[in-house]
């Protein structure tokens, strides 16, 4: 099995180098009690402005690996936020620094969505004045175009709505890493690319750090600067630059005989032939 | 998905559109204070002898108006059973509307948990026993062990969910499996009582506003009056629950904990509640309803009319016990359930057609 690929110009010098700015695993570890999901992840450091796919098939521990660094799930290792370990953060400090969009959706309750933002800032944050609380919840609600939902109840919204608002109350604690599980699996196909695209802005201008479990190969592709690839057994890969995905790479983590083509717009595409024999994974996918 | 619908002129802002949104949620809370306040005096103003609306009303603010007999059977009859009503139907209403966001369950109630059972057996415990504990000219044994039962349920109830985890679904199971054994109990006690015991406890358990005297009104309000100030200190922490428990947990909020010290604040408003007054049920289930439809889930009003909805209820339900046979008084608990029974069926009904 291959061995995790180094991003490039992001590698440690050594245990004194943690000042850095950025995120970085070293030897993350976690898991059920008695079955590892995670047994050592070593990511070099992402600088800020990342956005990092979290690929793998279901059950390689996409969600582990988001809850653990959020810290809502025990893990071993060290988790380096801008040099300091998370792991040894209170856990209220942690979840200020960390915002993180659990995979289920809101619950569909009587709570207008105006009042499910106001809850998780005063929740998260409640040093926030009420005018700032206000502009924040403004800011998002414009930015992702739920302004208009802004004062129904979330048992009357549909599921992509519900997981729009879920996502507009991660993004309102404006946390320097945001960790994102599947944010868009209820979503059509127009809102998964006006999600991601405002995602995408939204790292790029607060130089924050993204951290996306997604199953959609095309849209990490396309949106995500570099990729974590869980597979069934071991991390295939920690901090690759998306460009560098390969067959080979699709083949041990999902089971399939996949090509990645370039579309007439020159954005990388990936089309999946068949799937073959799990058992064969570790063999040379291409005859 | 759909593009937002209802598109409004973008100088309107959002925090401005809310506060006229829960604008209209206050004047529904107004409005459920407006209809205590009548039913409060309704309920003062109906019994054996008759008292005009205006003579209550001034009787109330100016009592030495009023005649020697009149004036102590305001004072020292109806007034402390109206209020007694108030406070109990307060209690059980937003005890159980914090039930209902603490298991996220809209068939919660305080009850849910076999306080009501405990209560009951710690009651039967003390008459059955012929306990006597002489205080304030009266028996408060029944009373204390009532207290004492609910207290023991809800302490079983917080260790075992420390143990083995505070998740909805093991605290239920904990609450159910309590809730039979307390009522096997109760049975057995029934079954060794003798008639004048076993006609106490019977109607111990069918809930009565006969017994309300100042005095316990006072030691209800002061075990009331922490635990609502505790909830107010959670109203943004449950309000955050209610979208989502992994949600809430994403924020910082310790769910586990926040559930336990739910449980145990609602164990001690309902055991206070009802140790003085036996078991009325329905209150509790019924007033988180009406408070939802009223005012949706945003716990700064949620709570406040839960409360308000419990205490009309019982409010109105006490009117309704003196009435309905004319010259008797039913039980309070019988009445709750005679008319909270239909109205939960139209509540869940209607919102079920609605949706």
């Amino acid at each position: 099995m291959r061995q995790p690929v180094a991003a490039p110009g992001g590698v440690e010098g050594g245990s004194g180098a943690h000042t850095a700015a950025g995120l970085a695993l070293h030897g993350l570890a976690a898991g059920y009690p008695g079955r590892a999901v995670i047994r050592a992840l070593d990511l070099p450091r992402v600088p800020p402005g990342s956005l990092v796919g979290v690929l793998g098939a279901n059950a390689a521990g996409k969600s582990t690996l988001l809850k653990a660094i959020a810290g809502l799930r025990p893990a071993r290792g060290r988790i380096l936020l801008d040099g300091e370990d998370l792991n040894a953060c209170p856990p209220r400090e942690r979840l200020r620094r960390v915002g993180y969009l659990p995979q289920a959706l809101p619950q569909a309750s009587s709570l207008v969505a105006y009042e499910a933002m106001l809850a998780a800032l005063h929740a998260s944050r409640p040093e926030l004045g009420r005018a700032r609380t206000q502009a924040l919840i403004e800011a998002v609600f414009a930015s992702l175009g739920l302004a208009g939902i802004a004062l129904r109840p979330l048992d009357e919204l549909s599921g992509g709505q519900r997981q729009m608002v879920g996502l507009a109350q991660v993004i309102a604690r404006e946390s320097r890493l945001l960790l994102l599980d599947e944010p868009t699996s209820a979503l059509d196909l127009r809102w998964q690319l006006q999600v991601l695209q405002t995602v995408r802005t939204l790292v790029d201008r607060r130089q924050a750090i993204c951290l996306m479990a997604l199953h959609d190969l095309n849209l990490a592709l396309r949106f995500c600067d570099r990729l974590v690839v869980l597979g069934p057994d071991a991390v295939l890969a920690a901090g690759l630059p998306a460009r560098e995905v390969d067959a080979g790479l699709l083949h041990r983590a999902y089971g399939v005989q996949a090509r990645i083509e370039r579309c007439s717009h020159g954005y990388p595409v990936v089309l999946v032939d068949r799937a073959v024999d799990a058992a064969a994974s570790d063999t040379d996918p291409h005859p | 998905m759909t593009p937002p619908a209802d598109a409004m002129p973008a100088d309107v802002s959002l925090a401005r559109r809310y506060r006229r949104f829960s604008g209209a949620r206050l004047a529904w809370i107004a409005a459920l204070a407006l209809a205590l306040a009548a039913g409060f005096v309704l309920d003062v103003a109906t019994g054996p002898s008759a008292f005009a609306f205006g003579d209550v009303v001034a009787g109330l603010l100016r009592p030495d108006v009023l005649p020697i007999d009149q004036r102590v059977i305001l004072w020292e009859v109806r007034l402390p059973q109206a209020v007694m009503a108030l406070l109990v139907g307060a209690a059980l209403g937003l005890a159980g509307a914090e039930m209902q966001t603490a298991l996220n369950n809209p068939l919660a109630s305080p009850f849910t948990l076999g306080v009501s059972a405990a209560a009951a057996v710690g009651a039967s415990v003390a008459i059955v026993g012929g306990l006597a504990l002489p205080a304030f000219g009266e028996n408060l044994a029944v009373p204390l062990g009532a207290f004492a039962g609910a207290a023991g349920a809800t302490l079983l109830v917080q260790l075992l969910a420390r143990r083995y985890g505070a998740s909805v679904d093991t605290v239920v199971l904990f609450g159910i499996a309590l809730l039979f054994c307390f009522e096997a109990l109760l049975w057995l006690l029934q079954y060794v009582a003798d008639s004048d015991s076993l006609q106490q406890i019977v109607f111990w358990t069918m809930g009565s506003l006969a017994r309300a005297a100042w005095n316990k009104i006072a030691i209800v309000a002061a075990v009331l009056a922490p635990c609502c100030a505790w909830s107010l200190r959670n109203v943004w922490a449950l309000t955050a629950l209610r979208s989502g428990e992994d949600q809430a947990r994403s924020f910082g909020i310790a769910v586990e904990r926040l559930r336990l010290a739910t449980l145990l604040r609602v164990s001690l408003s309902s055991a206070a509640a009802l140790s003085f007054v036996g078991i009325i049920g329905f209150v509790g289930l019924v007033g988180p309803h009406i408070a939802r439809l009223l005012v949706g889930e945003d716990h700064r009003h949620y709570l406040p009319a839960s409360a308000l909805a419990g205490a009309l209820m019982l409010s109105l339900a006490s009117t309704l016990s003196k009435t309905l046979i004319p010259g008797v008084v039913l039980p309070i608990g019988i009445i709750t359930a005679l008319v909270g029974v239909p109205m939960f069926m139209a509540l869940v009904l209607g919102r079920r057609r609605r949706a």
